[in-house]
């Protein structure tokens, strides 16, 4: 376990800088009050209820010394944080715009070149990116702990903030602002690339393809697709009920829909679910399902319902 | 009677005036107001306490598997509100507040004892209200964050109801208490004569009377948007969730030095008695809880610097929380020099006061973190959060809470309780409390977010180190409340003044008679007046 997420971006250095000047004065601080405390707890220590101790009521040198220099280092502290704070809000000219879209509870990333990613963020090394954000229905926040970065979406306005990707891996995507039961499942991968890399998926078919999807079974691949584009956050595989009907048992089963008709989960009402979810939603549960058109390609679709049949 | 001798005045402890159930609710007597508050927020912090037992319990592994995503949420709302509202709140003020202010001002009672029974009754009714709120449990946070707290599927106005009217309370406390402050001081107690807990307790309820109305109207608003849907934090009609925020932090900052101040107040009043000394500074600790209180007003976004506030906002508000650490700093030093050349006893009280040095030291410094633009960015919303938020109401407050309930106990009470079991409660307390928290300051640097009932795996280990401890303070809590109950229950009576304390409130019996002052004193010197005059 390290004491600090990795130095991933450009701004995550600075950042860093600023949390060990803070760290350093703190502690200085700290061990210099504790040590007196402890001292003179110990030193003064009552030996009898007559001891002799001195009228001291106060020392104005004293008040004036410590007043004016926890001022001063307070000050420098404040103007380091800030300048640091001034890099980290003034997008470069040349950076690349990516639409964010937060909603419960999934993550969606608009690329310029008409791209579509749905929990995974996928950017190339060293190349500056501004994210452009909104959210569609609560507050949500956008945090990549190794970028040091952290901004919230609101609904009815873009927020942005920048940084440059200057490690390649995956690094992790937090929600950070409380948005209610999916708050915690609200996750994404950042996947950087290099330059070669980033080619490919850029060049890639109009759905990406993610890491290693090739030599899954369906089954498989379906598995792996709940689990990443966020099926989890409302639907169980367990029989809990969370936000929407539980998987498991799911296909083949009959009953009620909210507009009075009755539905039987085959695999049309399956694929008619993910592109349409409003149109038929079983009794019992909320409007909330976001559609998953020209997000997952007709033969995610087929893994899913493959997947959904190892349930049964 | 027909002599000429003047009527003996008996001595009645307060607590043996008038029994019965029914004239402790009707009572005007500061004392027993004091110990009615003491007894509801006692109970509401046991309850909230033992849900955040639970909470920590769930948060033992990564996953959901002791409650589900939905109830954690409902949890840490209940854990938040019970907390701020029931308990920390009106917490040390409307406590020791109401027991010690007419003591140690020398005064019979405060100004508006009816209106003072009147302001327990409005908490009670508030309190009733939130937790029939309960049938339908808000899964908001304490924080009612718009727009979920708009449309969140749960009875969010009932719940923001009652605490809008636990704020008349706190109002109306305050309102008191600024008028007992000011009119009914004994003759001779100048201002620069108060004990140093009357400047806090004065500061604390200008805050009182000036902020709370700012939430009890926010509270108003987003009812109004529930109900009505007039749509203030509704973009699609023209609002602004944000506007939203502003006006919560407006009050909820300035009601966190609520929470502080008074626990400063009682530092001030426990570090002289048993280190035997004068308080060191006493204007500068004066002072600067009237500063801080005026500067609280000012620094509210510092709570909202990823919200989507201006750069140039943001920076006025790191600027001016910079500005509020120098006061608090002040006092810190003043009470550590305090110790200097006394003849000190590590009494439970102290050892409280002590531990109210090192852990608010941390809380505080740890603010600076937060108060610093570019790592707040980071650090808003993790559990680094939670953790500095914990080392000041908990560290801070809760330790000075039990610290005067330690120090004034044989004169609220007349008894006295096992001090061996109190110094062994108070360790169990301090490590634990430790052992709990302070794994969260690396969490949190880490990017463990706050308000997560499920986490990635690799903070597991941090996160259940932090659980064990939870348990060794609820150990120490518990054994500490034991030993203070018993004490009630002990035959030994209390002696008037067992710690040698100058202030006014020892020179009565304890527990004090119901009129606190058998003749009205004249005050001719200040109460820290320790120590050989050289």
């Amino acid at each position: 376990m390290t004491w600090i997420p990795e130095v991933a971006s450009n701004l995550a250095g600075k950042v860093d800088g600023v949390l060990w000047l803070i760290t350093i004065m703190s502690v200085v601080f700290f061990v210099l009050i504790t040590v007196l405390l402890v001292y003179f707890s110990i030193k003064y220590r009552r030996r009898s209820e007559n001891d002799e101790t001195p009228y001291i009521t106060g020392s104005e040198p004293l008040e004036i010394i410590w007043t004016v220099i926890p001022s001063i280092l307070l000050i420098v502290l404040f103007v380091h944080a800030f300048v640091v704070y001034k890099d980290m809000r003034t997008p470069p000219e040349d950076a690349v715009d990516i639409n964010v879209v937060g909603k419960q509870w999934l993550w969606q990333f608009d690329y310029y070149n008409g791209k579509k990613t749905l929990n995974e963020l996928y950017l190339e090394l060293n190349i500056p990116v501004r994210m452009v954000m909104r959210a569609d229905d609560v507050l949500h926040s956008f945090f990549v702990p190794q970028f040091r970065v952290k901004q919230d979406l609101i609904p009815g306005r873009y927020t942005q903030l920048w940084f440059t990707p200057t490690k390649v891996g995956t690094f992790d995507l937090f929600c950070a602002e409380y948005c209610g039961t999916g708050h915690s499942k609200m996750l994404a991968k950042v996947v950087v690339l290099s330059p070669e890399a980033y080619d490919i998926w850029e060049n890639g078919t109009q759905v990406e393809e993610g890491p290693a999807v090739a030599g899954l079974v369906p089954a498989e691949l379906g598995e792996k697709l709940y689990k990443e584009k966020g099926c989890n956050a409302c639907h169980s595989v367990d029989g809990s009920v969370v936000l929407g009907p539980t998987f498991k048992g799911l296909i083949g089963r009959k009953g009620e829909c909210t507009d009075g008709s009755t539905y039987t989960a085959d695999e049309n009402y399956i694929r008619q679910s993910i592109l349409e979810p409003q149109a038929q939603i079983v009794k019992g549960f909320q409007p909330v399902m976001p559609s998953f058109k020209g997000i997952l390609s007709e033969d995610d679709i087929s893994a899913l319902i493959a997947y959904m049949k190892t349930l049964n | 009677m027909a002599n000429n001798t003047i009527a003996e005045h008996v001595y009645v402890p307060f607590l043996e005036e008038k029994k019965g159930l029914l004239s402790w609710l009707v009572t005007t007597d500061h004392k027993k107001i004091g110990i009615l508050y003491l007894i509801s927020i006692s109970i509401f912090f046991t309850l909230g306490g033992i849900i955040a037992l639970l909470m920590r319990f769930e948060l033992l592994t990564p996953v959901a598997d002791f409650v589900d995503p939905h109830t954690y949420n409902v949890l840490f709302t209940l854990h938040g509100s019970m907390m701020v509202f029931f308990f920390i709140v009106p917490g040390l003020a409307a406590s020791f507040g109401n027991f010690l202010i007419p003591l140690m001002i020398g005064a019979p009672d405060v100004a508006f004892p009816k209106l003072n029974i009147g302001s327990w009754w409005i908490y009670l009714i508030g309190t009733v209200i939130v937790l029939i709120a309960l049938l339908q449990p808000a899964d908001t946070g304490w924080t009612f964050y718009t727009p979920y707290s708009a449309t969140t599927d749960a009875d969010v106005v009932l719940i923001t109801f009652g605490v809008f009217v636990l704020g008349f309370s706190s109002i109306l406390t305050g309102l008191n208490f600024i008028v007992t402050i000011h009119k009914m001081r004994a003759p001779g107690m100048t201002w620069h004569r108060l004990p140093l807990f009357i400047w806090a307790s004065y500061a604390t309820a200008i805050l009182q009377l000036l902020a709370t109305p700012v939430v009890g109207i926010t509270l108003l608003l987003l009812i109004a948007e529930r109900t009505l849907g007039v749509g203030f934090f509704d973009p699609d009609k023209g609002g602004d969730p944000v506007l939203f925020q502003n006006f919560f932090w407006f009050y909820s900052h300035p009601a966190v030095y609520i929470m502080i101040i008074p626990a400063m107040g009682v530092i001030s009043e426990i570090i002289p008695v048993f280190a035997r000394k004068p308080i060191f500074g006493y204007k500068a600790i004066a002072y600067s809880s009237l500063g801080i209180a005026f500067i609280s007003f000012l620094v509210w976004a510092h709570h909202m610097f990823t919200a989507g506030i201006s750069e140039v906002a943001a920076t006025i508000f790191s600027f001016l929380t910079f500005l509020v650490a120098i006061p608090t700093a002040i006092k810190v030093f003043n009470w550590t020099a305090t110790l200097y050349k006394g003849s000190i006893q590590l009494h439970s009280a102290m050892l409280y006061a002590l531990g109210f040095l090192f852990l608010f030291a941390i809380g505080g410094l740890t603010g600076i973190f937060l108060g610093a633009l570019a790592s707040d960015i980071h650090l808003h919303d993790t559990y680094f959060v939670v953790a500095h938020m914990h080392y000041v109401m908990v560290g801070g407050t809760v330790m000075g809470f039990l610290g005067a309930l330690h120090f004034w106990y044989p004169k609220w009470f007349g008894k006295m309780f096992n001090e061996t079991v109190a110094k062994i409660a108070w360790f169990l307390i301090f490590i634990g409390f430790n052992v709990t928290f302070f794994p969260q300051f690396f969490l949190g640097v880490q990017g463990m977010p706050r308000r997560y009932a499920t986490y990635p795996e690799e903070f597991e280990s941090l996160m259940a180190l932090s659980t064990y401890g939870s348990w060794i303070l609820a150990v120490g809590l518990l054994l500490m409340t034991i030993n203070l109950i018993s004490g009630l229950f002990s035959k030994e009576k209390a002696p008037q003044n067992p710690y040698g304390s100058l202030s006014l409130e020892w020179q009565v019996p304890s527990p004090p008679p119901h009129e606190n002052f058998e003749e009205i004193p004249h005050v001719t010197d200040w109460t820290y007046g320790y120590g050989k005059k050289s």
